[in-house]
C-alpha cells in the first residue's frame, strides 16, 4: 500500500518549489504518448512485434498505465502494460533498509520479440534502468529497448540516456527531485527540493546516488 | 530482524510481510524460463543439518539458489561432528570460513538459538551470521509454519475465524507448536487433537484448544494438518500400535467426508500413508502437501531476503 492515499495526500515540506504542476504532468505525458506513437508507429500496429509498455515500481507504474490510455486514445490500439519491479536486481541492496518487493506483472504472452518501453518517474543516475536491463534479460529477449521517464535531472552514473523525456531538469546533487501522482500522493506534480540528512533514495555516504525511483518513494 | 529461531521472534505485522513478500517472490518466478535472481550474490549460505532432511535442507537450498546465493550443506553424518567435535566448534569454524547464513537442524532444543548466541560472541565487530532455525528437537519449526500458514491463506483467504486442526503426535513436534503460535497470533483458532499421551502437558495454555476425539471435531474444521509420527523421539510406549493409531487418529477416506467440502489437509511430511493418512486422501484435491512444498521454497526465500539484504547496522 502506499504511504499516502489520494485521500491523504503528503504534506509539502518547507523550500520545496514546484517545476511541473498538474497540469504540466498531463501535458507531458500526452506529448510523451504521441512521441511513442511516432517513433514506433510500425510496430504499434504489428502484431508480430508488440509495444509493450512496462513501468518501473513505484510511480514508473501508473505512468505506463496513463502514457497507454493516452497512446489508444490518440492512435486507437491497445497497448499491453505491465510493471518490473527491480529491487532483487539492485547493486545497493547491501547496507540499505530493507526494501519491501513490489508487483512485478509482465503481459500475458511475454516480451519476446517485443518492443518494450521502459517506464520510469525520474532518472537520476541510471542505476535503476540498469536493474530493469538485467531484470528484462531473465524475462525474455525483447527486440528492442527503449526508455521514457517523465524527468530527467542529470548527473547519470553509466552511459545511458532516454528515449523520451517529458522534462530535463538540471539539478545539483544535493537537491532532490519528487513526482507526485495522484495514485499515490492525492494529486499529479514534479517539485524540487534541497536534501535534509541522509534522505531516502538521495545520495549515499560514499558518492553513489540512487536513481530517481528510490528519490520518489517517501 | 537478525535471526529467525521462533515464531516469538515475529510479530503479526512480519509475519503477514513475509507471507506477502513470499507471495510477491511466487508472482516474481512465475513463467520464467531463468529461475535466477541476482540479489544474494557474493552471500554464502550454510545449511547445518544434525538430523536427516530431505524437504527442508532442498527447499534452503533452492531458495538460496535462486536468488545466486552460494549454497554449501553441512550434514552431521558426513562432517566432524562425527569425529566427537562440538556444536560449538562447528559453529565457530564455519562462522571462520565467512558464512553469511547458517540455517540450522538439531535434534536438541534451543541448539540454533545457541548457535547464535555464539556466534555474535566471537564477531567483536558485530557482524554475525544470521541463524536461521530449521527445526530443533521439540521445540520449534518456523519456516514450516509460514509455509503452512501461506498454504493455508492460499486455500482459504484469510486466517480470521478459520479452525485449524492439528492431529497427532503434538509432543514431539515442533511443527505443531511453531503453527500453533503463528496461526493464533494471524487471528484462526486452533484445536490440537490427539491421545493424551501424545498432548503435551500445559497445552491448554498455549491459547489453544485441547480435543482427544478426531470424529466429533472433523465438521468444524477449516482445515487439518496432520502431523507425522516420530518414533525417532519416542522413548516408550505412547500407542499400542501403529493399527491401533490409524484406527483412532489416521484421516482415512471415512473421515475425509467428514471434513466440509472446502477445508483444507495439510502434512508437512514425510507422510506415512495408511497410518496418519489415508492412501487416497492424501491424494485428493483437499490435500495440499505438494502446494505447502511448492510454497516452502518462497517463504524462505522471504526469509533470506529479510535476513540477509539490508542494513548490516542491526546486525
Amino acid at each position: 500500500m502506499p504511504a499516502n492515499g489520494p485521500h491523504n495526500p503528503a504534506p509539502r515540506p518547507a523550500g520545496e518549489r514546484e517545476l511541473m504542476s498538474e497540469s504540466d504532468v498531463a501535458r507531458t505525458v500526452a506529448r510523451m504518448a504521441h512521441q511513442i506513437i511516432e517513433k514506433t508507429a510500425l510496430d504499434t500496429a504489428s502484431s508480430e512485434h508488440p509495444v509493450i509498455l512496462i513501468g518501473i515500481p513505484t510511480r514508473g507504474a501508473p505512468l505506463a498505465a496513463r502514457l497507454a490510455e493516452r497512446i489508444t486514445e490518440f492512435s486507437g490500439v491497445r497497448v499491453p502494460v505491465g510493471a518490473l519491479d527491480i529491487t532483487l536486481y539492485r547493486d545497493d541492496l547491501r547496507g540499505k533498509p530493507h526494501r519491501p518487493l513490489e508487483r512485478t506483472s509482465i503481459p500475458i504472452g511475454g516480451v519476446d520479440g517485443s518492443t518494450v518501453i521502459l517506464v520510469d518517474d525520474v532518472l537520476y543516475s541510471g542505476r535503476t534502468v540498469r536493474a530493469a536491463l538485467d531484470a528484462l534479460r531473465d524475462l525474455g529477449r525483447p527486440r528492442s529497448v527503449q526508455l521514457a521517464v517523465l524527468v530527467d535531472r542529470g548527473h547519470r552514473e553509466l552511459p545511458l540516456r532516454a528515449d523520451y523525456v517529458g522534462k530535463n531538469i538540471p539539478t545539483a546533487r544535493s537537491e532532490t527531485v519528487s513526482v507526485r501522482l495522484s495514485e499515490y500522493d492525492g494529486a499529479d506534480a514534479v517539485m524540487l527540493g534541497a536534501q535534509e540528512g541522509p534522505a531516502q533514495g538521495a545520495q549515499a555516504p560514499d558518492g553513489a546516488a540512487l536513481d530517481g525511483d528510490g528519490e520518489a518513494r517517501r | 530482524m537478525k535471526h529467525l529461531l521462533s515464531i516469538g521472534d515475529l510479530t503479526r505485522d512480519s509475519a503477514l510481510d513475509l507471507l506477502d513478500e513470499a507471495d510477491r517472490f511466487k508472482a516474481a518466478l512465475l513463467g520464467r524460463e531463468v529461475r535466477k535472481l541476482p540479489t544474494l550474490r557474493g552471500r554464502t549460505v550454510m545449511t547445518v543439518f544434525f538430523e536427516n532432511s530431505t524437504r527442508t535442507r532442498a527447499s534452503f537450498e533452492v531458495a538460496g539458489k535462486w536468488m545466486s546465493a552460494d549454497v554449501i550443506n553441512v550434514s552431521a553424518s558426513t562432517s566432524s561432528v562425527r569425529k566427537g567435535e562440538s556444536l560449538r566448534d562447528t559453529a565457530a569454524t564455519l562462522h571462520a570460513i565467512g558464512a553469511d547464513a547458517l540455517i540450522v537442524r538439531h535434534p536438541s532444543s534451543g541448539a540454533p538459538r545457541q548457535v547464535a548466541r555464539w556466534t555474535a560472541e566471537m564477531a567483536p565487530d558485530g557482524v554475525a551470521p544470521a541463524v536461521i532455525n530449521a527445526g530443533d528437537g521439540t521445540h520449534e519449526h518456523p519456516t514450516q509454519a509460514l509455509l503452512d500458514a501461506l498454504t493455508l491463506r492460499d486455500r482459504l483467504g484469510g486466517f480470521e475465524g478459520r479452525r485449524v486442526g492439528i492431529v497427532g503426535d503434538i509432543v514431539h513436534s515442533r511443527v505443531a507448536r511453531s503453527n500453533a503460535l503463528l496461526l493464533t497470533m494471524l487471528g484462526a483458532e486452533v484445536v490440537l487433537i490427539a491421545p493424551p499421551t501424545l498432548m503435551p502437558l500445559g497445552a491448554d495454555g498455549w491459547g489453544v484448544t485441547v480435543a482427544h476425539d478426531l470424529d466429533s471435531e472433523l465438521p468444524g474444521l477449516d482445515a487439518v494438518m496432520m502431523l507425522r509420527v516420530q518414533a525417532e523421539r519416542m522413548r516408550g510406549g505412547f500407542f499400542p500400535s501403529a493399527r491401533e493409531y490409524a484406527i483412532r487418529y489416521g484421516l482415512n477416506e471415512t473421515r475425509r467426508r467428514m471434513l466440509p467440502e472446502q477445508a483444507v489437509i495439510l502434512h508437512p511430511g514425510p507422510m506415512l500413508r495408511g497410518m496418519e493418512i489415508g492412501y487416497s486422501v492424501a491424494d485428493s484435491p483437499q490435500a495440499a502437501p505438494l502446494q505447502q512444498v511448492a510454497n516452502g521454497v518462497h517463504v524462505r526465500m522471504a526469509v533470506l531476503f529479510r535476513l540477509l539484504v539490508g542494513e548490516q547496522a542491526d546486525a
